[in-house]
Protein backbone atom coordinates (compact mmCIF):
# COMPACT_ATOMS: atom_id res chain seq x y z
CA UNK A 1 0.00 0.00 0.00
CA UNK A 2 1.34 3.38 -0.97
CA UNK A 3 2.28 5.77 1.77
CA UNK A 4 -0.08 8.58 2.62
CA UNK A 5 1.27 11.92 1.45
CA UNK A 6 0.26 15.06 3.29
CA UNK A 7 -1.54 17.35 0.91
CA UNK A 8 -1.89 21.09 1.47
CA UNK A 9 -3.58 23.78 -0.52
CA UNK A 10 -3.76 27.54 -0.27
CA UNK A 11 -7.29 28.89 -0.08
CA UNK A 12 -8.25 32.51 -0.75
CA UNK A 13 -11.62 33.81 0.39
CA UNK A 14 -13.45 36.66 2.02
CA UNK A 15 -14.10 36.21 5.72
CA UNK A 16 -16.50 38.69 7.31
CA UNK A 17 -15.60 41.35 4.76
CA UNK A 18 -11.85 40.80 4.83
CA UNK A 19 -9.79 39.11 2.11
CA UNK A 20 -7.85 36.25 3.69
CA UNK A 21 -5.77 33.27 2.65
CA UNK A 22 -4.53 30.18 4.43
CA UNK A 23 -2.68 27.07 3.49
CA UNK A 24 -4.73 24.17 4.82
CA UNK A 25 -4.66 20.41 4.96
CA UNK A 26 -7.07 19.23 2.25
CA UNK A 27 -8.67 16.89 4.80
CA UNK A 28 -9.87 19.82 6.92
CA UNK A 29 -13.52 20.79 7.14
CA UNK A 30 -14.47 24.45 6.95
CA UNK A 31 -15.28 24.22 10.68
CA UNK A 32 -11.71 23.04 11.35
CA UNK A 33 -10.21 25.89 9.35
CA UNK A 34 -12.42 28.64 10.80
CA UNK A 35 -11.85 27.52 14.39
CA UNK A 36 -8.21 26.48 14.26
CA UNK A 37 -6.71 28.87 11.73
CA UNK A 38 -8.89 31.94 12.29
CA UNK A 39 -10.05 31.49 15.90
CA UNK A 40 -13.65 31.97 14.76
CA UNK A 41 -15.10 30.20 17.79
CA UNK A 42 -18.74 31.08 17.19
CA UNK A 43 -18.66 28.15 14.76
CA UNK A 44 -19.39 25.23 17.08
CA UNK A 45 -18.50 21.59 16.70
CA UNK A 46 -21.74 19.81 17.50
CA UNK A 47 -22.73 16.61 15.75
CA UNK A 48 -20.14 16.95 12.96
CA UNK A 49 -22.44 15.11 10.56
CA UNK A 50 -24.58 17.98 9.33
CA UNK A 51 -27.60 17.40 11.54
CA UNK A 52 -27.50 19.91 14.40
CA UNK A 53 -26.67 23.20 12.66
CA UNK A 54 -24.26 24.45 15.37
CA UNK A 55 -21.48 24.97 12.79
CA UNK A 56 -23.69 26.90 10.37
CA UNK A 57 -22.07 29.75 8.40
CA UNK A 58 -23.22 31.86 5.45
CA UNK A 59 -21.43 31.18 2.18
CA UNK A 60 -22.33 33.65 -0.58
CA UNK A 61 -25.48 34.43 1.38
CA UNK A 62 -26.72 30.86 1.91
CA UNK A 63 -26.58 28.80 5.10
CA UNK A 64 -24.27 25.79 5.14
CA UNK A 65 -23.19 23.36 7.84
CA UNK A 66 -19.45 24.00 7.79
CA UNK A 67 -18.69 20.59 9.35
CA UNK A 68 -19.61 18.84 6.10
CA UNK A 69 -18.00 21.41 3.83
CA UNK A 70 -14.37 20.97 2.82
CA UNK A 71 -12.13 23.90 3.75
CA UNK A 72 -10.65 23.98 0.24
CA UNK A 73 -14.13 24.62 -1.20
CA UNK A 74 -13.98 28.07 0.41
CA UNK A 75 -11.79 29.25 -2.49
CA UNK A 76 -13.25 32.48 -3.89
CA UNK A 77 -16.25 32.42 -1.56
CA UNK A 78 -17.66 35.10 0.70
CA UNK A 79 -18.06 33.61 4.17
CA UNK A 80 -19.85 35.20 7.10
CA UNK A 81 -19.94 34.09 10.71
CA UNK A 82 -21.52 35.55 13.82
CA UNK A 83 -18.40 37.67 14.36
CA UNK A 84 -19.20 39.51 11.12
CA UNK A 85 -22.56 40.71 12.43
CA UNK A 86 -21.11 42.97 15.11
CA UNK A 87 -20.92 46.73 14.60
CA UNK A 88 -17.56 48.58 14.52
CA UNK A 89 -17.47 48.91 18.30
CA UNK A 90 -18.75 45.44 19.01
CA UNK A 91 -22.44 46.44 19.02
CA UNK A 92 -24.93 43.61 18.62
CA UNK A 93 -26.95 43.49 15.43
CA UNK A 94 -30.75 43.67 15.61
CA UNK A 95 -31.21 39.92 15.33
CA UNK A 96 -28.65 39.22 18.06
CA UNK A 97 -30.34 41.75 20.34
CA UNK A 98 -33.70 40.15 19.60
CA UNK A 99 -32.37 36.77 20.75
CA UNK A 100 -31.30 38.43 24.03
CA UNK A 101 -34.60 40.30 24.43
CA UNK A 102 -36.74 37.23 23.78
CA UNK A 103 -34.65 34.96 26.02
CA UNK A 104 -34.00 32.82 22.96
CA UNK A 105 -30.68 31.78 24.47
CA UNK A 106 -29.80 29.52 27.34
CA UNK A 107 -26.52 27.64 26.99
CA UNK A 108 -25.80 29.44 23.72
CA UNK A 109 -24.30 26.54 21.81
CA UNK A 110 -26.88 26.53 19.03
CA UNK A 111 -27.28 30.32 18.97
CA UNK A 112 -24.66 31.39 16.39
CA UNK A 113 -25.97 28.81 13.91
CA UNK A 114 -29.59 29.84 14.45
CA UNK A 115 -28.73 33.53 14.08
CA UNK A 116 -26.93 33.01 10.77
CA UNK A 117 -29.90 31.10 9.37
CA UNK A 118 -32.05 33.97 10.64
CA UNK A 119 -29.81 36.38 8.73
CA UNK A 120 -30.39 34.40 5.52
CA UNK A 121 -34.14 34.50 6.19
CA UNK A 122 -34.13 38.25 6.97
CA UNK A 123 -31.96 39.19 4.00
CA UNK A 124 -34.47 37.63 1.61
CA UNK A 125 -36.61 40.68 2.44
CA UNK A 126 -39.71 38.51 2.42
CA UNK A 127 -42.45 38.13 4.96
CA UNK A 128 -42.97 34.54 6.06
CA UNK A 129 -45.78 32.83 7.93
CA UNK A 130 -45.06 31.07 11.21
CA UNK A 131 -45.21 27.71 9.44
CA UNK A 132 -42.69 28.87 6.86
CA UNK A 133 -40.38 30.25 9.54
CA UNK A 134 -40.53 26.97 11.46
CA UNK A 135 -39.54 25.09 8.34
CA UNK A 136 -36.74 27.55 7.53
CA UNK A 137 -35.37 27.18 11.07
CA UNK A 138 -35.73 23.40 11.14
CA UNK A 139 -32.07 22.70 10.40
CA UNK A 140 -31.02 23.57 13.95
CA UNK A 141 -31.32 21.67 17.18
CA UNK A 142 -31.71 23.51 20.49
CA UNK A 143 -31.92 21.43 23.66
CA UNK A 144 -32.66 24.34 26.04
CA UNK A 145 -35.23 26.83 24.85
CA UNK A 146 -37.99 24.82 23.25
CA UNK A 147 -37.74 26.92 20.06
CA UNK A 148 -40.70 29.23 20.70
CA UNK A 149 -38.54 32.15 21.87
CA UNK A 150 -36.21 31.66 18.91
CA UNK A 151 -39.14 31.77 16.52
CA UNK A 152 -40.41 34.92 18.23
CA UNK A 153 -37.00 36.63 17.99
CA UNK A 154 -36.76 35.94 14.26
CA UNK A 155 -40.37 36.91 13.63
CA UNK A 156 -40.14 40.21 15.50
CA UNK A 157 -36.93 41.15 13.71
CA UNK A 158 -38.51 40.23 10.38
CA UNK A 159 -41.48 42.53 11.06
CA UNK A 160 -39.22 45.35 12.28
CA UNK A 161 -37.06 45.18 9.17
CA UNK A 162 -40.18 45.19 7.00
CA UNK A 163 -41.36 48.32 8.85
CA UNK A 164 -44.39 46.55 10.27
CA UNK A 165 -45.72 46.79 13.79
CA UNK A 166 -44.87 43.99 16.16
CA UNK A 167 -47.62 42.67 18.39
CA UNK B 1 -10.01 16.22 9.66
CA UNK B 2 -11.60 13.76 7.27
CA UNK B 3 -9.90 10.44 6.81
CA UNK B 4 -9.16 10.68 3.10
CA UNK B 5 -6.13 9.40 1.28
CA UNK B 6 -6.06 12.13 -1.31
CA UNK B 7 -8.26 14.87 -2.77
CA UNK B 8 -8.28 15.68 -6.46
CA UNK B 9 -10.19 18.82 -7.40
CA UNK B 10 -11.57 18.77 -10.93
CA UNK B 11 -11.22 22.04 -12.83
CA UNK B 12 -13.63 21.15 -15.63
CA UNK B 13 -15.80 18.24 -16.76
CA UNK B 14 -13.02 16.97 -19.05
CA UNK B 15 -10.55 17.27 -16.16
CA UNK B 16 -12.96 15.25 -14.00
CA UNK B 17 -13.12 12.54 -16.68
CA UNK B 18 -9.30 12.49 -16.85
CA UNK B 19 -9.08 12.23 -13.06
CA UNK B 20 -11.60 9.37 -13.10
CA UNK B 21 -9.35 7.50 -15.54
CA UNK B 22 -6.14 8.23 -13.63
CA UNK B 23 -7.68 7.33 -10.26
CA UNK B 24 -10.27 4.62 -10.93
CA UNK B 25 -10.54 3.76 -7.23
CA UNK B 26 -11.41 7.32 -6.20
CA UNK B 27 -14.95 8.24 -5.11
CA UNK B 28 -16.68 11.27 -6.61
CA UNK B 29 -17.74 13.93 -4.12
CA UNK B 30 -20.33 16.53 -5.15
CA UNK B 31 -21.92 18.40 -2.21
CA UNK B 32 -20.60 15.83 0.26
CA UNK B 33 -23.64 15.63 2.55
CA UNK B 34 -23.60 11.84 2.12
CA UNK B 35 -19.96 11.17 1.22
CA UNK B 36 -18.45 13.14 4.11
CA UNK B 37 -20.94 11.74 6.62
CA UNK B 38 -20.17 8.20 5.48
CA UNK B 39 -16.48 8.99 5.71
CA UNK B 40 -17.00 10.15 9.28
CA UNK B 41 -18.87 6.92 10.02
CA UNK B 42 -15.89 4.98 8.69
CA UNK B 43 -17.69 3.53 5.66
CA UNK B 44 -15.56 5.39 3.16
CA UNK B 45 -12.59 6.00 5.44
CA UNK B 46 -9.22 6.25 3.74
CA UNK B 47 -10.53 6.62 0.18
CA UNK B 48 -9.34 8.99 -2.51
CA UNK B 49 -11.85 11.67 -3.50
CA UNK B 50 -12.41 13.46 -6.78
CA UNK B 51 -14.20 16.70 -5.94
CA UNK B 52 -16.48 18.06 -8.64
CA UNK B 53 -18.05 20.62 -6.31
CA UNK B 54 -16.22 23.51 -8.00
CA UNK B 55 -17.67 22.83 -11.46
CA UNK B 56 -20.12 25.73 -11.80
CA UNK B 57 -20.81 24.65 -15.39
CA UNK B 58 -22.87 21.81 -13.88
CA UNK B 59 -25.13 24.20 -11.93
CA UNK B 60 -28.45 25.61 -13.03
CA UNK B 61 -31.68 24.75 -14.82
CA UNK B 62 -32.28 25.59 -18.47
CA UNK B 63 -34.76 24.92 -21.23
CA UNK B 64 -33.25 23.37 -24.37
CA UNK B 65 -34.48 24.20 -27.87
CA UNK B 66 -36.73 21.15 -28.10
CA UNK B 67 -38.31 21.97 -24.73
CA UNK B 68 -36.25 19.52 -22.68
CA UNK B 69 -35.63 20.72 -19.13
CA UNK B 70 -31.94 20.39 -18.33
CA UNK B 71 -30.93 20.30 -14.67
CA UNK B 72 -27.18 20.46 -14.12
CA UNK B 73 -26.12 17.66 -11.79
CA UNK B 74 -24.65 20.02 -9.21
CA UNK B 75 -27.78 22.14 -8.90
CA UNK B 76 -28.66 22.25 -5.21
CA UNK B 77 -32.10 21.28 -3.93
CA UNK B 78 -32.85 24.82 -2.79
CA UNK B 79 -31.95 26.24 -6.20
CA UNK B 80 -34.20 23.68 -7.92
CA UNK B 81 -37.12 24.64 -5.67
CA UNK B 82 -36.61 28.35 -6.39
CA UNK B 83 -36.02 27.96 -10.13
CA UNK B 84 -38.67 29.62 -12.34
CA UNK B 85 -38.48 26.89 -15.04
CA UNK B 86 -39.05 24.17 -12.44
CA UNK B 87 -41.88 26.16 -10.85
CA UNK B 88 -43.60 26.68 -14.18
CA UNK B 89 -43.32 23.21 -15.71
CA UNK B 90 -42.53 20.63 -13.07
CA UNK B 91 -43.27 22.22 -9.71
CA UNK B 92 -43.71 18.84 -8.03
CA UNK B 93 -39.96 18.23 -8.35
CA UNK B 94 -39.23 21.49 -6.54
CA UNK B 95 -41.70 20.49 -3.81
CA UNK B 96 -40.18 17.03 -3.48
CA UNK B 97 -36.60 18.21 -3.07
CA UNK B 98 -37.80 20.87 -0.62
CA UNK B 99 -38.44 17.96 1.76
CA UNK B 100 -34.86 16.67 1.81
CA UNK B 101 -33.13 16.98 5.21
CA UNK B 102 -33.21 20.57 6.46
CA UNK B 103 -32.47 23.98 4.95
CA UNK B 104 -28.67 23.76 5.14
CA UNK B 105 -28.71 20.27 3.62
CA UNK B 106 -30.87 21.59 0.77
CA UNK B 107 -28.25 24.28 0.12
CA UNK B 108 -25.38 21.79 -0.19
CA UNK B 109 -27.14 18.66 -1.48
CA UNK B 110 -27.25 18.20 -5.25
CA UNK B 111 -29.68 16.37 -7.49
CA UNK B 112 -26.76 14.51 -9.06
CA UNK B 113 -25.56 13.27 -5.70
CA UNK B 114 -29.10 12.33 -4.69
CA UNK B 115 -29.48 10.08 -7.74
CA UNK B 116 -25.89 8.73 -7.93
CA UNK B 117 -26.18 7.38 -4.39
CA UNK B 118 -28.69 4.93 -5.73
CA UNK B 119 -30.79 4.96 -2.59
CA UNK B 120 -34.48 4.24 -2.93
CA UNK B 121 -35.47 6.86 -0.34
CA UNK B 122 -33.99 9.83 -2.23
CA UNK B 123 -36.70 12.49 -2.34
CA UNK B 124 -35.92 13.45 -5.94
CA UNK B 125 -35.93 9.88 -7.24
CA UNK B 126 -39.62 9.02 -7.34
CA UNK B 127 -40.55 12.24 -9.14
CA UNK B 128 -37.71 11.77 -11.64
CA UNK B 129 -38.97 8.23 -12.29
CA UNK B 130 -42.53 9.49 -12.63
CA UNK B 131 -41.30 11.90 -15.33
CA UNK B 132 -39.13 9.34 -17.17
CA UNK B 133 -36.06 11.49 -16.62
CA UNK B 134 -32.95 10.89 -18.68
CA UNK B 135 -29.58 10.77 -16.95
CA UNK B 136 -26.71 12.36 -18.86
CA UNK B 137 -23.30 10.86 -18.21
CA UNK B 138 -20.07 12.26 -19.58
CA UNK B 139 -17.08 9.97 -20.02
CA UNK B 140 -13.98 9.39 -22.13
CA UNK B 141 -16.11 8.55 -25.18
CA UNK B 142 -18.37 11.55 -24.83
CA UNK B 143 -21.93 11.84 -23.62
CA UNK B 144 -24.21 8.90 -22.88
CA UNK B 145 -27.91 9.25 -22.11
CA UNK B 146 -29.84 6.69 -20.19
CA UNK B 147 -33.41 6.44 -18.88
CA UNK B 148 -33.39 6.83 -15.11
CA UNK B 149 -35.14 3.46 -14.61
CA UNK B 150 -32.10 1.76 -16.20
CA UNK B 151 -29.64 4.00 -14.36
CA UNK B 152 -30.63 2.41 -11.04
CA UNK B 153 -29.22 -1.13 -11.01
CA UNK B 154 -29.82 -2.20 -7.43
CA UNK B 155 -29.82 -0.65 -3.95
CA UNK B 156 -26.80 1.66 -3.75
CA UNK B 157 -25.63 0.81 -7.27
CA UNK B 158 -26.13 2.95 -10.35
CA UNK B 159 -24.79 2.63 -13.87
CA UNK B 160 -21.82 4.99 -13.84
CA UNK B 161 -19.07 3.42 -15.90
CA UNK B 162 -15.33 3.82 -15.85
CA UNK B 163 -14.22 7.39 -16.39
CA UNK B 164 -17.79 8.73 -16.26
CA UNK B 165 -19.57 11.28 -14.15
CA UNK B 166 -23.18 12.36 -14.18
CA UNK B 167 -23.48 15.81 -15.75
CA UNK B 168 -27.22 16.46 -16.05
CA UNK B 169 -30.75 15.23 -15.52
CA UNK B 170 -33.04 15.82 -18.48
CA UNK B 171 -36.83 15.89 -18.52
CA UNK B 172 -38.23 15.56 -22.06
CA UNK B 173 -41.06 17.90 -23.01
CA UNK B 174 -43.29 14.99 -24.03
CA UNK B 175 -42.99 13.76 -20.48
CA UNK B 176 -43.81 16.94 -18.55
CA UNK B 177 -46.02 18.95 -20.94
CA UNK B 178 -49.48 19.72 -19.51
CA UNK B 179 -48.92 17.62 -16.41
CA UNK B 180 -49.58 18.47 -12.80
CA UNK B 181 -48.10 16.49 -9.99
CA UNK B 182 -47.93 16.02 -6.26
CA UNK B 183 -45.34 14.38 -4.00
CA UNK B 184 -46.00 12.94 -0.57
CA UNK B 185 -43.13 12.13 1.75
CA UNK B 186 -44.21 9.93 4.61
CA UNK B 187 -41.68 10.20 7.45
CA UNK B 188 -41.71 10.24 11.22
CA UNK B 189 -40.54 13.85 11.45
CA UNK B 190 -41.08 16.89 9.24
CA UNK B 191 -37.37 17.77 9.06
CA UNK B 192 -34.09 15.90 8.97
CA UNK B 193 -35.70 12.55 8.31
CA UNK B 194 -35.54 9.90 5.63
CA UNK B 195 -38.73 8.87 3.85
CA UNK B 196 -40.55 5.79 5.11
CA UNK B 197 -42.22 6.00 1.72
CA UNK B 198 -42.10 8.60 -1.06
CA UNK B 199 -44.95 8.84 -3.58
CA UNK B 200 -44.95 11.00 -6.69
CA UNK B 201 -47.96 11.23 -8.99
CA UNK B 202 -48.56 13.37 -12.04
CA UNK B 203 -51.55 13.53 -14.35
CA UNK B 204 -52.41 14.93 -17.75
CA UNK B 205 -56.12 15.55 -18.23
CA UNK B 206 -58.09 15.99 -21.43
CA UNK B 207 -58.94 19.55 -22.54
CA UNK B 208 -62.36 19.36 -20.86
CA UNK B 209 -60.69 18.06 -17.63
CA UNK B 210 -63.05 15.09 -17.57
CA UNK B 211 -60.69 12.32 -18.68
CA UNK B 212 -57.31 11.11 -17.46
CA UNK B 213 -55.14 11.09 -20.57
CA UNK B 214 -52.07 9.88 -18.73
CA UNK B 215 -51.09 9.27 -15.15
CA UNK B 216 -47.72 8.34 -13.74
CA UNK B 217 -46.97 7.13 -10.25
CA UNK B 218 -43.58 6.28 -8.80
CA UNK B 219 -42.44 5.30 -5.33
CA UNK B 220 -39.32 5.48 -3.25
CA UNK B 221 -38.80 2.80 -0.55
CA UNK B 222 -41.41 0.54 -2.15
CA UNK B 223 -38.60 -1.65 -3.43
CA UNK B 224 -34.79 -1.76 -3.46
CA UNK B 225 -34.74 1.01 -6.09
CA UNK B 226 -37.32 3.69 -6.95
CA UNK B 227 -40.01 2.26 -9.21
CA UNK B 228 -43.13 3.03 -11.22
CA UNK B 229 -46.46 1.33 -10.63
CA UNK B 230 -47.31 0.71 -14.27
CA UNK B 231 -50.36 -1.49 -13.68
CA UNK B 232 -52.08 1.38 -11.91
CA UNK B 233 -50.97 3.81 -14.64
CA UNK B 234 -52.40 1.58 -17.39
CA UNK B 235 -55.63 1.05 -15.50
CA UNK B 236 -56.32 4.78 -15.22
CA UNK B 237 -55.23 5.90 -18.69
CA UNK B 238 -58.13 7.10 -20.82
CA UNK B 239 -60.69 6.73 -18.03
CA UNK B 240 -63.12 9.39 -16.84
CA UNK B 241 -62.07 11.27 -13.72
CA UNK B 242 -64.04 9.88 -10.78
CA UNK B 243 -63.68 8.73 -7.20
CA UNK B 244 -64.21 5.13 -8.35
CA UNK B 245 -61.21 5.50 -10.63
CA UNK B 246 -59.21 7.04 -7.79
CA UNK B 247 -59.91 4.02 -5.60
CA UNK B 248 -59.15 1.48 -8.31
CA UNK B 249 -55.95 3.32 -9.25
CA UNK B 250 -54.65 3.53 -5.70
CA UNK B 251 -55.43 -0.14 -4.95
CA UNK B 252 -53.68 -1.19 -8.16
CA UNK B 253 -50.33 0.27 -7.07
CA UNK B 254 -49.92 -2.85 -4.91
CA UNK B 255 -49.46 -4.92 -8.08
CA UNK B 256 -46.08 -3.46 -8.85
CA UNK B 257 -44.45 -2.57 -5.56
CA UNK B 258 -42.51 -4.73 -3.20
CA UNK B 259 -41.68 -2.89 0.03
CA UNK B 260 -39.76 -4.63 2.77
CA UNK B 261 -39.81 -4.83 6.53
CA UNK B 262 -37.21 -2.54 8.05
CA UNK B 263 -36.69 -0.85 11.36
CA UNK B 264 -38.42 2.22 9.92
CA UNK B 265 -41.65 0.45 9.04
CA UNK B 266 -43.22 -2.95 8.41
CA UNK B 267 -44.01 -4.14 4.89
CA UNK B 268 -47.75 -4.19 5.58
CA UNK B 269 -47.64 -0.63 6.81
CA UNK B 270 -45.69 0.51 3.76
CA UNK B 271 -48.27 -1.16 1.49
CA UNK B 272 -51.01 0.61 3.40
CA UNK B 273 -49.43 4.05 3.11
CA UNK B 274 -48.54 3.41 -0.55
CA UNK B 275 -52.23 2.99 -1.39
CA UNK B 276 -53.27 5.94 0.76
CA UNK B 277 -50.48 8.21 -0.56
CA UNK B 278 -51.27 7.26 -4.17
CA UNK B 279 -54.92 8.12 -3.52
CA UNK B 280 -54.14 11.50 -1.96
CA UNK B 281 -51.47 12.42 -4.50
CA UNK B 282 -53.78 11.46 -7.37
CA UNK B 283 -56.61 13.59 -6.00
CA UNK B 284 -54.29 16.55 -5.47
CA UNK B 285 -52.78 16.19 -8.95
CA UNK B 286 -56.21 16.06 -10.58
CA UNK B 287 -57.24 19.20 -8.69
CA UNK B 288 -54.04 21.01 -9.68
CA UNK B 289 -54.78 20.04 -13.30
CA UNK B 290 -58.21 21.67 -13.03
CA UNK B 291 -60.22 18.47 -12.68
CA UNK B 292 -63.00 17.89 -10.18
CA UNK B 293 -63.16 15.06 -7.65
Amino acid sequence: MEKHVMQYQTVHFNLNGRAVERTVDVRASLTDMLRNDFRITSVKKGCEVGECGACNVLIDGEAFNSCIYLAVWAEGKRIRTLEGLLGPNGELSDIQQAFVDEAAIQCGFCTPGFILTAVEILESGREYTDAELRKLLSGHLCRCTGYENILRAVKKTMYRRLGKTVD
Amino acid sequence: MYDMKALYQAQSVSDAVALRQTHPEAHIIAGGSDVLVQMREGKRAGVELISIYGLDELRGVSLEEDGTIRIGSLTSFSHITRDPIIQQYINVLGEAVDQVGGPQIRNIGTIGGNTCNGVTSADSASTLHAYDAIVELTGPDGVRRQPISEFYIRAGKVDIREGELQTAILIPKESYADTFGHYIKYAMRNAMDIATLGTSVNVRLSADKKTVERVRVAFGVAGPVPLRAKTAEALAAGKPVSMELTEAFSQAVKEDINPRDSWRAAKDFRLHIAVESARRAFIESVKLAGGEL
